[in-house]
């Protein structure tokens, strides 16, 4: 088995356009969320989410381009762009064949669809871009990066709601921990912020109307947010002997399922895959610093994942940090796990813990050390991090230090 | 005969419950109807498209709803506000 390393990422979320300015923005706990800005909002009720601000499409997309990459694609192409420019690395020849691009979202090409159900159902056309499929398709943005960076080797999409990233990035660590490929773009993006994405959202009853504030115990529900994530996985020998910098490891994975609720989430199912994750590391639940929450911020979630957390760490589980960054750059669904990965690079490569942001009371079912309101300096070896989705779909990532 | 309030929400209730309405009593409770999260989500849906009225509900903190789910009983009133109150 191979090593695994991370040596490049690239974002475009709430908090900024790049990981610098990410980073920044979780060092000082600011929030992402804010008014939705989207058509038709006043038809809404949930009026808030973590919209990519300050972003115009003309700036970095010609027209083809445009016609061709959805919202979620667009974020896609500037994350790839960063997280590939920084790990230095050009596809060509037999690296191009034993790479490839592995990417999570739950929606795809969502804005796309709504905006033209609208055109033929409440406009009455009859006609549509001729692009729309290839626009729409889950796969248009792991197509799209594939053919722009000239990856060659094994390439798709995974789609597995809230733990879309965090089941890609374990394929591509699998990918590259086997020798199936030597390097692997991997993350998930989604833009499910319009007006039928929000409506459908509204539906379930779990969406705040003012803030996500995990852990806390007057949080009331989860808030939607967009964005993408990506990152360059690659094998630990082929990083080393170009030199490249290494921005940590990725140590373990483990992926469960609780075959139990299609929405509930199962305590035992959440504990199997951090347990998992750890036996993968081949690490002890004393080795954990800290751990990237799913911490949506409803009811349910919080109280299951503490308690899931509690059962596996033990009495360490009392020393671990662990935090929600969804507090400030909300759900991003699909993309989600991508830009949390961001936290626990920050984490180990900079020992800085970002914090759960609009924490106000503490809940007795959540007594952890969840990094309330702002960020802390610590020196980590290992963290995790968790997603756990609708329809009981389990992915939890371990890194390690470099 | 018009079907009152009370009729139409137990109607809606016994649905989610899979029972008949005539089995539904006004004292039961959801947790009583076998009605979890799931199916309370979608009775509180039936209602608004029943009576074209908007329910202020979060699953997430139920207890500061004005809309109380504590009984059948309870549910029949605060629909009955609620009609009242959006009417027109």
């Amino acid at each position: 088995m191979r090593r695994v390393v991370i040596t490049g990422a690239g974002t475009i979320n709430p908090l900024g356009h790049s990981v610098a300015a990410t980073f920044e923005a979780m060092r000082e706990g600011r929030c992402g969320i804010g008014p939705l800005d989207i058509r038709d909002v006043d038809r809404l009720s949930i009026k808030i989410g973590g919209q990519v601000k300050d972003y115009t499409p003309d700036d970095r997309f010609n027209r083809q381009q445009q016609a061709l990459y959805d919202r979620f694609t667009q974020f896609t192409m500037i994350a790839a762009k960063e997280a590939i420019e920084q790990s230095g690395l050009e596809f060509a020849g037999s690296l191009a064949a034993e790479a490839g691009v592995v990417l999570g979202t739950s929606g795809g090409g969502l804005t796309t669809q709504d905006e033209n159900y609208r055109a033929v159902y409440e406009e009455g056309k009859n006609r549509v871009h001729p692009f729309i499929v290839p626009k729409l398709m889950n796969n248009a943005a792991a197509s799209h990066v594939s053919m722009t960076w000239n990856l060659k080797g094994p390439s798709f999409t995974v789609a597995t709601a809230c733990a879309s990233s965090n089941h890609a990035m374990g394929q591509a660590f699998w990918l590259v921990r086997n020798g199936a490929a030597r390097a692997m773009v991997t993350g998930g993006s989604e833009s499910m912020l319009c007006f039928g994405g929000v409506k459908a959202w509204e539906g379930l009853r779990v969406m705040s109307r003012d803030a996500c504030r995990p852990f806390s115990a007057n949080r009331n529900g989860m808030v939607q947010g967009e964005g993408a994530g990506v990152f360059v996985f690659e094998d630990y020998e082929h990083a080393n002997a170009r030199g490249a910098d290494i921005l940590c490891e990725v140590a373990g994975f483990s992926m469960t399922s609780d075959a139990a609720d299609i929405v509930m989430p199962s305590q035992q199912g959440a504990a199997r895959a951090i347990a998992g994750a750890l036996r993968d590391a081949r690490i002890s639940p004393s080795d954990v610093g800290y751990i990237n929450a799913h911490g949506t911020g409803t009811t349910a979630n919080d109280k299951t994942e503490c308690a899931a957390v509690a059962n596996v760490l033990g009495s360490h589980a009392d020393k671990v940090m662990i935090s929600s960054t969804k507090s400030m750059h909300g759900h991003l669904i699909g993309g989600t796990g991508a830009v949390e990965l961001l936290a626990v690079v920050m984490a180990l490569k900079d020992g800085i813990i970002a914090p759960t942001i609009g924490y106000e009371d503490p809940d007795p079912e959540c007594a952890l050390d969840v990094v309330p309101n702002e960020a802390r300096e610590a020196d980590i070896s290992y963290a995790l991090s968790n997603a756990f989705a609708f329809g009981g779909l389990n992915a939890v990532l371990a890194l390690k230090k470099i | 005969m018009v079907e009152s309030v009370k009729d139409r929400v137990v109607r809606i209730v016994a649905e989610q419950a899979l029972l008949e309405p005539a089995d539904i009593s006004m004292d039961q409770t959801l947790e009583e109807l076998s009605i979890d999260s799931m199916a309370l989500v979608e009775a509180i849906f039936a209602i608004e498209e029943e009576f074209d009225i908007s329910v202020p509900f979060n699953a997430n903190e139920p207890e500061k709803s004005s809309f109380d789910i504590s009984s059948v009983a309870t549910i029949v009133a605060a629909v009955e506000t609620l009609v009242k109150e959006q009417s027109g």
